[in-house]
């Protein structure tokens, strides 16, 4: 489990996350919600250490990652996998060597430990065989399993994806969530999904917290999402007048 | 990695410096052969300012300006994608000490492979300035061969090695620099590779007017 409590950040005079505090339960699908420019990725880098806090406490099962030594916290970190945004994919290495790194710099296997490794993380996320290619090579939606197969590689107790499927059609996109919802369950994992995506919402959303403004402004279940009355969020889920045609009449059934 | 380096900071340079050094070291001589018309100056003076002009500032100086320009904006640009694309935030998330690990091979790749580049660039001007004599008829072999000779100090090599290897460094970690720090998108890496180039040939000019200062007079 992730605990975060009361996290302020601001960068120079802006103030960008207002006392944020959440638990994030392992074994689930935690999703960060809200629109674009609210501080998301900010949270999730302030998690992971990329950005460091103002205030506040960060709590990996109980460890307090805000205070730690530098050298206490890479431990952290290796048990900590990401896929970011734009795939972040080494592009000077094939796919192969993408998820050798992470196993070539931290862990002592020999060659053949981590080629079983590397293609066993390759064929879990469907890209067997694909191990020469480079990411130039490599469609959206294949970058993205790439950057979950390295995301996994050292098996980590913790899995942050950022905008897992932004830029994806929507059948490839409900591909990498099936894929972040069944490695999460597999595994015990702690993930947290930063998205705007409800399609997302609704298919592996376990646990759901709405930033608004820098601050955590809702949190609940994929389905109290629909039933809430809290205007922000309601602007935010039903932005479009086809989505409020849905709203209502999923009200009414639910009623 | 070093090996991935030395190729590109080193192998992919050689055209560019075999195609210049010959070029100015033709020049070089034959302009000194054209402000040479005192008879009291033996002929072989025109081998000898062509040695000591390439071995003092055109190879290391000159070259090294060149670089600066091929390889620092290379290297930013490379770098600057991986921070606008991420790839240095997947680096340190998995516990990787990033600037250590993009900046030590390239350092030490500058290290090795500048000064071979130097010395490669002195023999070419060199030869390109006893084309340009012997060819043209101005000279003899013997004559050039000789003027190279003359009052040759190792000293003087070992100053512009010095200078070469201190300009390695200037240009990787100064093009480093601006490309681990870009914020924003490809056009900000474009103007950091610009930056780095400008920052590390006036650094360059800097440092040798010190180190010139320092360990010649
Ligand atoms: N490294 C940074 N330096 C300064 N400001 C930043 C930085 N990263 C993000 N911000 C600002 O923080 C705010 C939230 O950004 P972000 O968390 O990326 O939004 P999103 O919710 O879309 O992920 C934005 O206003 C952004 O400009
Ligand atoms: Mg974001």
């Amino acid at each position: 489990m992730i605990s975060v409590r009361n996290i302020n950040k601001t960068f120079g005079k802006q103030q960008v996350l207002y006392d944020v505090g959440a638990d994030f339960q392992s074994g689930r699908v935690n999703l960060i919600i809200g629109q674009s420019g609210q501080g998301k990725s900010v949270l999730a880098k302030c998690m992971v250490g990329l950005h460091e806090v103002d205030s506040g406490q960060i709590l990996f099962d109980g460890r307090d990652f805000t205070s730690m030594e530098k050298s206490d916290r890479a431990e952290i970190r290796q048990e900590i996998g990401m896929l970011f945004q734009g795939s972040a994919l080494f592009d000077s290495m094939t796919v192969e060597e993408n998820v050798k790194f992470p196993l070539s710099m931290f862990t002592k296997m020999t060659k053949k430990e981590m080629q079983d490794r590397v293609d066993f993380c390759l064929e879990r996320v469907n890209l067997q065989g694909r191990n020469a290619l480079y990411p130039s090579e490599c469609s959206g939606g294949m970058q993205k399993r790439v950057g979950i197969a390295r995301a996994i590689a050292m098996n980590p107790k913790y899995l942050f994806c950022d905008e897992p499927n932004s830029g994806l059609d929507p059948k490839t996109a409900i591909v990498i969530d099936s894929l972040i919802k069944d490695i999460t369950y597999e595994y015990g994992i702690t993930t947290i999904v930063i998205t705007h995506d409800m399609n997302s919402v609704m298919e592996i959303g376990d646990h759901v917290i709405f930033i608004h403004q820098g601050k955590k402004w809702w949190e609940g279940d994929r389905h109290s999402i629909i039933t809430t009355d809290n205007p922000e969020i309601e602007a935010f889920v039903f932005a479009s007048e086809f989505m409020k045609k849905i709203r209502s009449s999923l009200k009414e059934r639910i009623k | 990695m070093l090996m991935d380096e030395l190729q590109f900071i080193g192998i992919n340079s050689i055209p560019i410096v075999a195609l210049m050094s010959t070029f100015m070291g033709a020049v070089i001589s034959l302009q000194t052969a054209s402000n040479m018309d005192s008879p009291l100056l033996p002929a072989y003076t025109v081998g000898y300012i062509t040695q000591s002009s390439i071995i003092l500032e055109f190879s290391p100086t000159i070259i090294s300006l060149i670089l600066a320009g091929k390889v620092g904006s290379n290297i930013a640009s490379e770098i600057g994608t991986m921070r606008i694309t991420e790839q240095i935030d997947a680096l340190e998330i998995m516990g990787v000490n990033s600037i250590n690990h993009l900046m030590l091979p390239k350092i030490l790749a500058s290290i090795l492979y500048f000064p071979v580049l130097i010395v490669f660039s002195m023999f070419l001007g060199m030869f390109g300035g006893f084309l340009a004599l012997v060819i043209s008829d101005l000279q003899t072999t013997e004559t050039y061969i000789l003027g190279l000779r003359s009052w040759f100090d190792p000293y003087n090599i070992f100053y512009a090695l010095t200078k070469t290897v201190a300009f390695g460094f200037i240009i990787v970690s100064i093009s480093s620099f601006y490309g681990y720090y870009v914020k924003g998108g490809s056009l900000d890496v474009g103007k950091a590779s610009t930056k780095a180039v400008v920052v590390s040939s006036v650094v360059i000019l800097i440092a040798n007017f010190i180190i010139t200062k320092l360990m010649l007079l």
